[in-house]
């Protein structure tokens, strides 16, 4: 079933990482397509596969993870199949990435100047001087001021938000169809996250290029992402449009994600969170719902053995039957 | 401007090394003072009548009490004169400048051969982590930091020149014999004096990238789609490079040092030769001489690689460097 408009289509991956002896699954069975143009939100808590589901795609993960079963494909080819050198050709080209940490993401010991340039003649013919304009240029896209002066910096001269917009620069140097930005906002202050938001909606308009955009906090993506992707525990948990799943969210989980986005006017002062913390890989549990530990006040019999993904109305999946008898225990508590 | 604040900087380390300096010629003066055996007497052997010896001992200044010798010696030093030899009967400076060039020769010839055999096996080593040639390199390594120079060096010329004929085992070669000779005389002693400085940057250089290669900004190198062996020459490598520079700076002093060693093994007309010969003749002067000038090389080394630190490492400043 080749849909061409699907510019990534990912079926059924999981992946394990080797530890010692054991194998833990960081990602199980994903699957998820990213169209063109569409951006496309992962939202997840911190532990739940997003970074390694989307590091897969490039085939940057370290060497003990094994891609266990799957497919990643890419304008119709498979990329874990691909070649290296193939897979150099697609890297920072066709698909480009914005990892989660900028402070660590350039290298410390060369100029912004060197990087950019370097990434820039990677992928296009031109002189070195041509490059230094167009780097200059990316530079003031991405609303760094007085480019010309600043491009001579070390990256240690630059703020977290000014290196994000250089890693933003780099990455769409080439005019990628598909931009990969991992919580490219969170290590970042407020107003730097606001700016930075605006700031890959614009290009995104201008160059029409795909994005996939991890975050934890489903206020980001509220309105950046065309569809979601909710996942937990290394499972996608649900998905489906966006609107859709503002409009009716079904699993626990994205119902409390939604729950803890502050809302203007009831500012209590602290965020709520959700309770208890993501389980480490080694002690999920297998067969049941993952997320069962972390709504111990919703009773076991809601839950099924091995739940599965469905499509509850079109577009929309939701794992396990619990979401038809979750409640809220915050307004059931209410004393 | 910033080459401006690095000659300041430069400047002040240079002014900074004169107490270090001083400090080392009190100390050498008073160890040459300590080694049993009376110059005159050694330089006249031993048929020499006592009033010889004393006639000699008055020339060269010894009947002097020790302090008043101190201070002639500082004086001396102060006008850059580091004294004359009466074994050599010549200037100490002329015995330096002629045996100085052969020792950096060897020196420098150690030093080239460790660094790019060290740091090419660490690299090496690192990118292919528990293969095989991790494995060789690592105990090679180990068995070349911990193999006593002395018999390393005996070894080589038992089985490379007595066994094979291979290359010669003593002396310097004469470059008007032409170039194969004046190599083949210097692969022994260099091979010999880079073995254990080679085995050190090999270790430092890999665990130094393998740290490296863990970090972010590689994964960034290698998403923009450049060739694993370009993100090691340029991304890794400058990156790992500052533990290799500290590393170095130990390494060049002690070479200077193990020559010495080197130097007596393989009979090289160095400094190394120099200071074991005067020290054999009781000839102080030469000793303090040449020990001082050692001493003014090793604080030059280690101010070079200060330097090299700031061209490696943009996030060094100067004043954090003086520290
Ligand atoms: N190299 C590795 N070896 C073993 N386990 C790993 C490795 N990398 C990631 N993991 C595990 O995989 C799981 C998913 O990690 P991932 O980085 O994808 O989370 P994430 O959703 O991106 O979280 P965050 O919001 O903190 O970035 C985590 O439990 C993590 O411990
Ligand atoms: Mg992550």
């Amino acid at each position: 079933m080749s849909d061409d408009s699907n510019l990534l289509s990912v079926k059924d991956l999981s992946i394990d990482f080797l530890q010692e002896k054991t194998a833990v699954r960081a990602v199980d069975q994903v699957s998820f397509d990213v169209k063109k143009g569409e951006v496309l939100g992962i939202v997840g808590e911190s532990g739940s596969g997003k970074s390694v589901t989307v590091t897969s795609i490039l085939k940057l993960l370290p060497e003990n993870a094994r891609y266990t079963e799957g497919s990643i494909s890419f304008k119709s080819e498979e990329l874990l199949s691909m070649k290296e050198k193939q897979l150099r050709k697609l890297r920072g080209n066709e698909i480009s990435m914005i990892f989660q940490d900028p402070m660590t993401s350039l290298n410390p010991v060369f100029t912004v100047e060197n990087q950019l340039v370097e990434a820039i003649r990677l992928h296009a013919k031109l002189s070195r001087k041509k490059a230094r304009q167009e780097a200059i240029r990316l530079l003031q896209i991405v609303g760094i001021q007085e480019p010309e002066k600043r491009i001579k910096l070390y990256p240690h001269e630059f703020s977290g938000g000014m290196r994000q917009r250089v890693m933003i620069a780099m990455a769409i140097s080439s005019s990628p169809s598909l931009l990969i930005a991992d919580e490219p906002t969170t290590a970042l202050d407020v107003t730097v996250q606001k700016q930075i938001i605006d700031l890959l909606k614009e290009l995104q308009q201008k160059i029409n290029t795909s994005i996939i955009f991890i975050t934890h906090d489903l206020e980001v993506v509220a309105d950046l992402a065309d569809r979601l992707l909710i996942m937990y525990g290394g499972q996608i948990v649900e998905s489906g449009p966006a609107k859709t799943i503002f409009a009716n969210p079904l699993h626990p989980y994205t119902r409390l994600l939604i729950e803890a986005i502050p809302h203007g006017n009831k500012k209590s002062g602290r965020l709520p969170t959700i309770e208890g913390n993501v389980p480490s890989l080694s002690e999920i549990p297998q067969d049941v719902c993952r997320f069962k530990e972390r709504i111990p006040w919703i009773p076991d019999q809601a839950h099924e053995i091995n739940p599965k993904l469905r499509e509850v109305e079109p577009e929309h999946f939701v794992r396990c039957t619990c979401y038809k008898h979750f409640w809220m225990k915050e307004a059931h508590e209410k004393k | 401007m910033k080459v401006n604040r690095l000659l300041k900087y430069t400047a002040k380390r240079i002014v900074d090394l004169i107490p270090t300096l001083f400090l080392v010629a009190v100390i050498i003066f008073m160890i040459t003072r300590m080694i049993p055996g009376d110059p005159a007497s050694t330089m006249l052997g031993p048929q020499a009548s006592v009033k010889e010896i004393n006639n000699l001992r008055e020339q060269m200044g010894l009947n002097e009490p020790k302090l008043h010798q101190f201070i002639e010696y500082l004086k001396d030093l102060v006008h850059l004169n580091v004294g004359y030899s009466y074994v050599y009967k010549r200037p100490v400076v002329d015995l330096i400048m002629e045996r100085f060039p052969n020792t950096i020769i060897l020196t420098l010839f150690a030093l080239v051969i460790s660094l790019v055999v060290g740091v090419t096996a660490g690299i090496i080593s690192a990118v292919k982590k528990g293969t095989w040639w991790d494995y060789v390199f690592t105990i090679l390594s180990l068995v070349g930091v911990s193999v006593p120079v002395f018999w390393l060096g005996i070894m080589l010329v038992l089985f490379f020149s007595v066994e094979l004929g291979w290359f010669p085992s003593t002396g310097m070669g004469d470059i008007s014999l032409g170039f194969s000779d004046y190599f083949s005389h210097l692969i022994l002693p260099g091979v010999t004096l880079a073995t254990i400085p080679m085995a050190t940057f090999s270790r430092i250089t890999r665990s130094s990238m393998l740290e490296v290669l863990e970090q972010n900004y590689i994964k960034t190198a290698k998403a923009k789609g450049l060739q694993a062996r370009w993100i090691i020459c340029k991304h890794a490598l400058k990156n790992a490079m500052t533990p290799i520079l500290t590393v170095l700076g130990m390494q060049v002093s002690s070479m200077l040092g193990g020559a010495v060693l080197t130097e007596t093994i393989y009979s090289w007309p160095g400094m190394g030769r120099l200071i074991v010969d005067a020290i054999n003749k009781r000839d102080f002067v030469v000793v303090q001489g040449t020990v001082l000038f050692l001493a003014l090389l090793f604080v030059l080394v280690n101010l070079a690689i200060d330097l090299l630190y700031k061209v490696v490492n943009p996030k060094i400043s100067l004043g954090k460097v003086a520290k």
